[in-house]
């Protein structure tokens, strides 16, 4: 393509692409981020170019793979325009029958289309989907429409003219004011908002300033970082071009997370095409303001999301954090002003330009303005990227939006912003989800990380999944993290092996209350987060564990007992061939099956090979002398938790 | 070791780089994606061409994850823990697979066919339990089998060599 060259270059542009896609042209759109090609996008793709080629209608209808919808609980999926329709759970086989009633004839095929729990209802269309029905996609909506390697998609649905209004219409401080009236605030995790950031880097002077995107999306749990770059790469572009010369910088960089390839490639092509068309490099579109944009992989290292670690990263040392102040308005990259901000952050940029500070401080709430995307996964029916208003409540996100909690088992928490978040308990889900009202439940909005959790998991085994994560995380610069997580992680695993004492409970909420306030950076500073909310909330599940040795959950292997139930057992003998240890034994048809406690290391492989549920965790690990004793006990004097067959 | 090629590598790197300090976790990638791991020589010429001290790579290598100082396995297994994995059960994936290849977490087998990691978050939550092998992703959802993947590998390159 042409560089443009001037505004009127880039308008003429526009134009042509625009008139080249009518809005109702015939489309078949296949969601094909990384969830989605692993579901079998691609499979998916070629059966629809095969199938519109065999009926000579490769020309009528435009075959799209783009990244992904959102729903990833029903991928592969597939969204017919202009009819709208939502096919879910495709395969190959499938698509020669829906191009033939749905393009050719303009029918649904129910069959292919998404049901609700008790498949009582069939829901054709997408925007009548319960998942969809409470969003609100200012930002994903793009993803669905927009093929990432086009640059023309993007151009024809208002794309870079955000950037062509600001740099054309709009002074710096009139950029700068437009944020900080739209009450934008880091998609990333702190919450700062965006406008005043911007002004401080934007009142330094210096010869030489930067813009940064942090991509490095480390937080488990979250992924609408990668989404985004999968999916529109050049929104997070043109965010940074208006950031850069609201601020006045000439060069940024894109730090993006190394574990997610099909990232790397869409933003590598991205930046090439922004590059040729002349919307970066020198004079842009025959202006004085100038930028360069390059992107810099990051190597595995989640500290590296804290911005001072970020900078170092890119500046090819270790990642570790340094004591703010100086920020890195004052002094960044190599020393010069830096800006930097989350991909969610930057995406939202364009739209605000573009359709002004009002209208999106009129979503969310007073003091959290807009929408976020959150990842809604763990134990909940409806798995997928939801973008919906601020302020939402926890209760809508899992029943409306979520569809609830699979199994027929009840919620007990949602873990939400990652390692330096917290468990929010089931009595609390009526909380309103937004910055402030997170934080005071103790835990954070982070990157938008929502995990669900229901009655088979163990609290004290989360708080342990996260120190076990943070201790391998901390860089090891300050002390209060580098000694402080091990030793809580040390306390916890052996509350979890059931050798806990009451002390220890007072132990690490001291030793969590140091940690928070002498930590140097957000990692140390937010890593005892995890166990003090559980603490919080849950301080009946450390009890347990300590005082009468038993896992609730019936998670924790040392505290738990595996049991088979000889009413329900049809002595098949899977559970004892599916035994590594040979700790069942037991004859076919015989009836006498029996799984030997001292010799068994609780793997569970029984429990998933059982084709009846027959055998069951319980509670207290206590092995009995020898088989024949076991079986005269009573099974009902404990509580069985959890059979195979739901759980896996 | 083709000293060239790590020659040629740097040379990428440094003819079109302006900053202070060398790139040298550019550098450190590049030859990893070249040989799949940093051998010791070419972390020594690194050092040399670079004029950084060796002890400064050798903590860069260290400190990021993403680098290995010992030789993959011919198929890499990489078993996600993030939060939503470790809920739907990765801990007991985890043990199933060491069982099946008779290897730790961080180990190759002694024929050198698979390697196994643990790996932080590959976002890929709505799928969880998630395994990547090689690149591609599996989603080991209601899976009961996990060791079929491995054995379908280890089959489909008896059939190559065949």
């Amino acid at each position: 393509m042409e560089r443009l060259t001037s505004l009127e270059k880039f308008h003429e542009l526009q134009s042509t692409v625009r008139a080249e896609r009518p809005e109702d042209r015939p489309q078949v759109i296949i969601s094909a981020g990384t969830c989605g090609q692993a579901r079998g996008a691609n499979g998916v793709y070629d059966a629809f170019r095969d199938a519109l080629a065999e009926r000579n209608l490769s020309e009528k209808v435009e075959l799209k793979r783009t990244g992904c919808h959102g729903y990833c609980e029903v991928e592969p999926n597939a969204l017919v325009l202009p009819q709208g329709v939502f096919y879910a759970h495709l395969e190959p086989k499938n698509i020669a029958e829906i191009v033939d009633e749905t393009i050719v004839n303009g029918r649904v095929v129910e069959k292919y289309v998404v049901a609700n729990a008790d498949g009582s209802e069939h829901f054709a269309l997408a925007q009548e989907l319960p998942f969809y029905r409470r969003q609100q996609r200012n930002l994903l909506t793009l993803n669905t429409l927009i093929e990432p390697t086009k640059i023309e998609d993007y151009l024809a649905l208002d794309g870079y003219a955000a950037f062509a209004k600001a740099l054309s219409s709009m002074s710096r401080p009139e950029v700068i004011e437009e944020m900080k009236r739209s009450g934008l605030r880091g998609r990333g995790g702190g919450g700062f908002p965006t406008g005043m950031k911007w002004e401080f880097c934007y009142k330094e002077q210096a010869d030489l300033k930067y813009v940064v995107c942090n991509a490095d999306e480390g937080d488990p749990g979250a992924y609408m970082d990668r989404s985004l770059l999968e999916g529109n790469p050049h929104v997070v572009i043109e965010g940074m071009l208006i950031g850069a010369y609201a601020v006045g910088a000439q060069h940024g960089y894109i730090y993006v997370r190394d574990e997610y390839p099909i990232a790397v490639r869409h933003l590598q092509i991205a930046i090439e095409q922004a590059r040729e068309l002349g919307l970066l490099g020198e004079s842009i579109l025959g202006t004085d303001f100038s930028f360069e944009l390059q992107m810099s992989r990051g190597a595995g290292a989640f500290v590296c999301g804290e911005e001072t670690a970020l900078l170092h990263s890119i500046e090819s040392k270790r990642g570790m954090p340094r004591q703010r102040p100086p920020f890195p308005a004052q002094s960044g990259l190599w020393g010069k002003p830096t800006n930097i901000n989350n991909v969610e952050t930057w995406a939202n940029v364009p739209l605000i330009v573009n359709k002004g500070a009002d209208w999106f401080a009129a979503q969310g709430t007073e003091q959290s303005k807009g929408s976020k995307i959150f990842a809604l996964v763990g134990k909940i029916r409806n798995t997928g990227l939801v973008e919906v208003p601020m302020g939402i409540t926890l209760r809508e996100l899992v029943y409306d939006v979520g569809g609830g909690i699979p199994n027929d088992k009840q919620i007990k928490a949602v873990q939400t912003g990652g390692p330096s978040g917290g468990c929010i308990p089931a009595h609390l889900l009526d909380l309103p989800v937004d910055f402030d009202a997170l934080r005071e439940a103790g835990s954070i909005m982070g990157s938008g990380g929502m995990v669900v959790m229901d009655e088979a998991t163990c609290m004290v085994d989360v708080a342990k999944y996260f120190l076990e994560f943070l201790e391998g995380e901390s860089c090891g610069k300050c002390t209060p993290c580098r000694m402080g997580t091990p030793l809580m992680l040390e306390i916890v695993e052996r509350i979890c092996d059931g050798h806990g004492t009451p002390e220890d409970l007072d132990t690490l909420e001291s030793l969590a209350k140091t940690i928070k306030n002498c930590s140097l950076c957000g990692l140390g500073q937010t890593s005892p987060n995890p166990v003090l909310s559980t603490l919080r909330y849950f301080r009946d599940e450390y009890e347990a564990h300590v005082y009468d040795k038993v896992c609730p959950a019936c998670l924790c292997q040392n505290l738990i007992r595996y049991e088979i139930d000889q009413d329900t057992c049809i002595s098949c003998d899977r559970c004892r061939k599916a035994c590594p240890v040979e700790a069942i034994t037991g004859e076919l048809k015989q009836h006498n099956y029996y799984i030997h406690n001292h010799l068994c290391i609780r793997c569970g492989a029984c429990e998933e090979q059982c084709p009846v549920s027959a055998i069951s965790r319980l509670p207290g690990y206590d092995p009995p002398a020898d088989g024949a004793e076991a079986k005269k006990q009573s099974p009902s004097h404990s509580t069985a938790v959890g059979s195979a067959g739901g759980e896996q | 070791m083709d000293l060239k090629r790590i020659d040629e590598i740097i040379n990428q790197h440094t003819d079109t780089h302006d900053g202070a300090y060398p790139p040298v976790i550019p550098i450190l990638q590049d030859i990893q994606s070249e040989y799949r791991w940093l051998p010791e020589p070419a972390l020594v010429h690194t050092a040399k061409r670079l004029r950084v001290p060796l002890v400064d790579l050798y903590g860069i290598a260290t400190f990021y994850q993403s680098f290995r100082l010992t030789p993959p396995g011919e198929h890499q297994i990489n078993l996600c823990m993030g939060t939503a994995c470790h809920v739907e059960g990765a801990p007991l994936i985890l043990g199933k697979l060491e069982r099946k290849l008779g290897i730790k977490a961080g180990e190759v087998t002694e024929d050198g066919k698979f390697g196994l990691d643990e790996v932080r978050c590959v976002g890929c939550c709505a799928l969880a339990p998630v395994m990547v092998v090689d690149e591609d992703y599996h989603s080991l959802k209601g899976k009961k089998d996990v060791g079929k993947i491995i054995d379908e590998k280890r089959k489909s390159d008896e059939k190559v060599s065949n």
